[in-house]
C-alpha cells in the first residue's frame, strides 16, 4: 500500500511516525500512516483538501487533546519516545514541537510580550537577558529591522505576514526541536509568502520542520521529504525531488499534475 | 400601477410605520428623562450629599441613603462578580463540552429573568429570617444573587468570542490551561467581561423589592453591616408615596441620582464594548 522510496534512509529521524489511526468521534481520518521525520530537515505534507494532512500534523503536538471524541491509535515516536502515550506532560511536549497556525495568531499584547510571555513560562531569565532573547527570535524570524522601533504597539497593530513571522519568532524564541507549520501562507500575500519560505529554508538549519500545504510549488521549493496523502492514507513519501520528478504511485502523478485534486 | 412602483409604496409605508414606532418609544423615555431632571433638580442641593434623611417637615439629605447604597451594591458585585466570572470561565473553557454546562447555562437563563422580589424572599427566609433581624449584609447578598446570572452570561459568551485559533496557538507554546486562560483568554476578552460587570452593577444599582426584604430602610446613618441599612431606592419607594411634598422632592432627586448614575454606567460599559470591536 505505501510506496517508501529508499532516498534519505540513511539520514537521522526526529519523528517517526508508525501505524497511527485517527479517529473524529467514529470516523477515521488517518489510516496506518507510518513516516519518518528526518532531523533538521523539511518535510512538506500535500494532499487534496479532507487528505487528513492538517489532522496529522495536530497529532504531533497533541493539539487533538483540546478536544473531546478526537483520539489517535498507534506510535508517534520523538526521540525514542511515545508521545501518544497517556503519562507525557502535553504542555512539555508542546514546548518541544512548536506550531505555526493557518492564520496570524498574536496574543492581545505588545509585540515584545508576545515573544517573552513563551520564554517566561518556562526560565527563568533577568530583563537584559530577556530583551536579547526576545531580539534573537525577533532576527531569527527576519522580522526584527521591522519592530525595532514598535516593540511596545500590540501585535494587532502589524500586518498580516508581519503577524505571521511575529508567530514564527514567539514559537523559535522558547527553543523548540520540531516546529509544525499549518497552511503558513494561506492567508498571505506573495510577497509575505517568499519571505516566509525564505525563512522556513534557514531555520531547517536548526529545526525539524513539518509543513503541511496546498501549494506544490512551495512544497517542492522548501522541502527536502514530501509525503503525498489521499482520504486519510500515505500514498507515497520520498525526498521531494524523487516525487515531484518521479512519483511511483499513479495517484501521486495524477495530484502533482494537476489532474485532480 | 406597476409592481415596482407598487414596491415603493409598500417599502415606503414599512419605513414610516417604522419610524413612528421608534419615535413612540423614545418619546416616552425622552419623557421620563425629562419629568425626571424638571422635578429633581429642583431638590438638588449640596444638602443632599451631607445630609441624613429628615424626618417630614425639617430639612435633610440623602447621605444615608447614598451611602447604604453604595456599600450595599459594591459589596454585592464584590461577592457576585468573582463567582459569576469563574462560573463563567468553568463554562466556556473547562466544561465547554460537559452536559454540566448545558444544564448550567439552562438554570443561569432562568437566574437571569427571575423577578427580585422572589430572590428578596429567598435571602429574606435563608438569612434574615434566621439571623432574626433585617441587616445590611443580607441585602447585598440578595444584590449578589442578581449579579451572578449576569456575570456568568457575559463572561461565558465573551470568553466563547475569542477565536479558537488564539486557543490553540497558547496552546501550542506549552501553556498550561490556567495560563491560558488568564493571560491570553482574559485579556482578549477583558473589555467584555468589564462591561458586564458594569451591567451588572447598573441592574441591581436600582433594586429595590430584594432590598425591602433583607435591609429594610434606615433613618439615620449606619455603617453597620449587621443593622438594617437605608439605601436610594427604598427611600424613593416610601418618601414617594408620603403625604409630605418634602419628601416626594426628595424622593425625585434620588430617582434622578440613581437615574444617572445608571446612565453614566451604560455608557461606559458601551464605550467599552465599542473599543473591543474596533480592535
Amino acid at each position: 500500500m505505501t510506496a517508501m522510496s529508499v532516498v534519505g534512509a540513511g539520514a537521522p529521524v526526529k519523528v517517526c511516525v508508525r501505524g497511527l489511526d485517527f479517529f473524529y468521534g467514529d470516523s477515521q481520518a488517518l489510516k496506518a500512516i507510518s513516516l519518518p521525520l528526518h532531523t533538521n530537515k523539511a518535510t512538506a505534507i500535500i494532499g487534496p483538501s479532507g487528505c487528513g494532512k492538517s489532522t496529522l500534523l495536530r497529532v504531533l503536538n497533541r493539539m487533538y487533546d483540546l478536544y473531546p471524541k478526537q483520539r489517535a491509535a498507534g506510535e508517534v515516536m520523538l526521540d525514542g519516545e511515545n508521545i501518544l502515550s497517556p503519562d507525557v506532560d502535553v504542555n512539555l511536549l508542546r514546548s518541544r514541537v512548536g506550531m505555526v497556525f493557518q492564520k496570524p495568531t498574536p496574543f492581545p499584547m505588545s509585540v515584545y510580550d508576545n515573544i517573552a510571555f513563551g520564554i517566561k513560562l518556562y526560565e527563568k531569565v533577568s530583563k537584559s537577558e530577556l530583551d536579547g532573547r526576545v531580539e534573537q527570535a525577533l532576527r531569527g524570524a527576519a522580522l526584527w529591522d521591522e519592530v525595532r522601533d514598535k516593540l511596545h504597539a500590540s501585535g494587532l497593530s502589524l500586518s498580516g505576514g508581519q503577524q505571521q513571522r511575529l508567530c514564527i519568532a514567539r514559537t523559535v524564541a522558547i527553543h523548540p526541536e520540531v516546529i509544525l507549520f499549518d497552511e503558513p501562507c494561506s492567508s498571505l500575500d506573495p510577497i509575505s509568502t517568499s519571505k516566509i519560505e525564505e525563512l522556513i529554508d534557514e531555520l531547517c538549519e536548526r529545526y525539524t520542520i513539518a509543513i503541511v500545504t496546498h501549494n506544490m510549488q512551495q512544497a517542492a521549493r522548501v522541502s527536502d521529504f514530501t509525503a503525498f496523502m489521499y482520504l486519510g492514507e500515505l500514498v507515497e513519501f520520498g525526498g521531494t525531488d524523487h516525487v515531484f520528478t518521479s512519483p511511483t504511485q499513479k495517484k501521486t502523478q495524477d495530484y502533482i499534475t494537476g489532474r485532480f485534486g | 400601477m406597476s409592481p415596482y412602483a407598487a414596491r415603493r409604496r409598500r417599502n415606503a409605508i414599512a419605513t414610516g410605520l417604522c419610524w413612528v414606532a421608534t419615535a413612540f418609544g423614545l418619546g416616552w423615555l425622552v419623557l421620563i428623562l425629562a419629568v425626571l431632571v424638571w422635578e429633581g433638580v429642583r431638590g438638588l442641593s449640596f444638602d443632599v450629599f451631607t445630609q441624613m434623611t429628615p424626618p417630614p417637615g425639617s430639612n435633610g439629605g440623602l447621605l444615608n441613603a447614598i451611602a447604604g447604597s453604595l456599600a450595599m451594591t459594591i459589596l454585592g458585585v464584590a461577592i457576585g462578580a468573582p463567582l459569576g466570572m469563574l462560573a463563567g470561565t468553568y463554562m466556556a473553557e473547562y466544561g465547554r463540552y460537559s452536559k454540566l454546562t448545558l444544564i448550567v447555562r439552562f438554570i443561569n437563563d432562568i437566574l437571569l429573568s427571575a423577578p427580585s422580589i422572589v430572590v428578596g424572599l429567598f435571602i429574606y427566609t435563608v438569612f434574615v429570617a434566621r439571623m432574626g433581624h433585617f441587616s445590611g449584609i443580607s441585602g447585598a447578598v440578595a444584590l449578589a444573587v442578581l449579579v451572578v446570572p449576569v456575570v456568568v452570561r457575559t463572561t461565558e459568551d465573551m470568553l466563547l468570542l475569542v477565536p479558537g485559533p488564539l486557543r490553540e496557538a497558547a496552546a501550542a507554546l506549552g501553556l498550561p490551561r490556567s495560563h491560558m486562560i488568564l493571560r491570553v483568554g482574559y485579556r482578549a476578552a477583558k473589555a467584555g467581561i468589564i462591561t458586564g460587570v458594569l451591567l451588572a452593577v447598573a441592574r441591581v444599582l436600582g433594586e429595590t423589592a430584594p432590598l425591602l426584604f433583607t435591609a429594610l430602610n434606615n433613618q439615620f446613618w449606619s455603617a453597620n453591616l449587621d443593622a438594617p441599612m437605608a439605601s436610594l431606592p427604598v427611600v424613593i419607594f416610601q418618601f414617594a408615596l408620603s403625604p409630605y411634598k418634602d419628601w416626594r422632592q426628595l424622593a425625585w432627586t434620588g430617582a434622578l441620582l440613581i437615574t444617572f448614575t445608571v446612565l453614566a454606567l451604560s455608557i461606559t460599559a458601551r464605550a467599552l464594548s465599542r473599543l473591543r470591536t474596533s480592535k
